[in-house]
């Protein structure tokens, strides 16, 4: 995989993907070590994502790298009018990788074809974002055991969210159940559906929580957001809909583990917190081991 | 009365027939093969009564032969165009186009919020469906379909 790019999780063979789970779980066990001295990533955010960003850099930084790059596009000369294939061009030439997040879709792709250093896409729009769906899968290999033959659960805005899109198609690899809980506005599109159909995969929509979470492996957070919603009465109907809460979670399975791709507003109950199947947090922590690994796999280091 | 035996657009002796182009995408066809630009002699008519598409067009372009490359540019506004390929002027060549698995740089990404249409970017597309033409961006990965294809 060397001097290639991530932009799309669909760029990645199977194996490739296993690699990267491989060499995360080495990086958990020894997330400090000197892999990256000398070398110079650039992160450029051109909307902000502290989270995403924060994320990077730490896992960069216990790597010894070093990091240069702007976490918002108006501290950049953007704001001056300049293309983004002249911040690529000239930022090539500072850095040995470039962690972009842009609102344009299709940003990374473009960057990535100019780009004479690896590209990883750190969000393009609502188009991809790679390294969330490979720290989803690490969390829930890691908390299952195992990829196959999963029950997932995926709760909120099944239409809009692309860390479901680009999870659901990522999970459809390893031959797993889906089960899609959303209010009506917000339900999984029809092109999703049609490409489990093609695969003969099992998925199930329900317009509420039930009893059926107890089935679940995996059940998938995500907000629904306000403005997402034509008419807002529609949201005021819904929004306490979709809100997990620790007195659900009693017939779950033991190995049942909650994920979240954060941040989360109101959707988790905090008394969740507390409980074991909680898995939030962890997933967060997951997220630097996890680019730790993408880093240095694009870099040809590992 | 009697019938005048006539062509609609007279023949001509060298060069290429374009048949059943929809008339609606007559100046598209145009477009796409550069004809608003070359000095060779062009005839065409237009809304004239096809069993197939309802109204076609048919142009004829004397002393230009194409490449079969250049002309499946035009399967994406005439998927069902034939063309005759006339030599003193007797058909000696007949052809359809062919939908190409991929379209680079002919038509326009339907995505407002798409790289292609904020930087200058080639545009390039997967076809998704042949039929009924769909086309899947290469950068931000939403289709374009056939209603809502724009030719660059």
């Amino acid at each position: 995989m060397n001097s290639r790019s991530l932009v799309s999780i669909d760029d990645f063979s199977t194996e490739e993907i296993l690699k990267i789970l491989d060499l995360t779980e080495e990086f958990e066990k020894q997330p400090t070590q000197k892999l990256l001295e000398g070398k110079v990533i650039a992160t450029l955010f051109f909307e902000p994502s502290t989270r995403t960003r924060l994320s990077f850099e730490s896992a960069v930084n216990r790597l010894g790298g070093k990091i240069v790059g702007f976490s918002d596009s108006s501290s950049s000369s953007v704001s001056k009018g300049e293309t983004l294939n002249d911040t690529i061009r000239t930022v090539n030439n500072y850095c040995d990788l470039i962690v972009m997040r842009h609102p344009i879709e299709g940003s990374a792709r473009f960057a990535s074809e100019i780009s004479t250093v690896p590209v990883i896409n750190a969000g393009d729009g609502a188009n991809q974002h790679p390294t969330q769906t490979l720290l989803d899968l690490y969390s829930i290999r890691k908390t299952q055991g195992t990829l196959d033959n999963l029950n997932i659960f995926m709760v909120g805005d099944l239409k809009y969210g692309r860390t479901v899109h680009s999870l659901m198609m990522a999970m459809s690899r390893w031959n797993a159940t889906f089960n899609f809980i959303s209010p009506d506005e917000l339900k999984m599109p029809d092109e999703f559906k049609i490409y489990l159909d093609n695969l003969g995969l099992k998925y199930y929509e329900h317009s509420d929580f039930t009893d059926i979470i107890s089935k679940a492996d995996i059940i998938y957070m995500t907000r629904v957001q306000k403005e997402r919603f034509s008419d807002p009465i529609e949201y005021e109907k819904v929004k306490n809909v979709y809100v997990l809460r620790n007195s659900m979670l009693k017939n779950t399975k033991p190995n049942m583990r909650i994920l979240h791709p954060l941040p989360r507003v109101n959707e988790i109950h905090q008394d969740v917190d507390n409980n074991p199947k909680a898995y939030y947090f962890e997933q967060a922590l997951n997220g630097v081991y996890t680019r730790q690994a993408i880093v240095c796999s694009l870099l040809g280091i590992k | 009365m009697k019938e005048p035996k006539q062509m609609s657009v007279s023949a001509i002796q060298n060069g290429t027939v374009i048949d059943h182009v929809p008339a609606s995408n007559l100046f598209k066809v145009i477009q796409i093969l550069g004809l608003d630009t070359i000095e060779n002699q062009i005839t065409f008519g237009t809304n004239l009564e096809s069993k197939k598409l309802g109204r076609k067009a048919i142009i004829k372009i004397s002393g230009v032969y194409f490449e079969d490359e250049d002309i499946n540019r035009i399967a994406l506004v005439a998927p069902d165009a034939k063309l005759n390929i006339i030599k003193d002027y007797e058909v000696i060549e007949k052809k359809v186009v062919v939908v190409p698995d991929n379209i680079v740089g002919i038509a326009k990404c339907m995505n407002p919020k798409c790289i292609t249409n904020f930087e200058q970017v080639t545009t390039r597309f997967k076809v998704v469906s042949k039929k009924n033409v769909s086309l899947k961006c290469y950068y931000c990965e939403k289709i374009t379909d056939q209603e809502n294809l724009e030719i660059i």
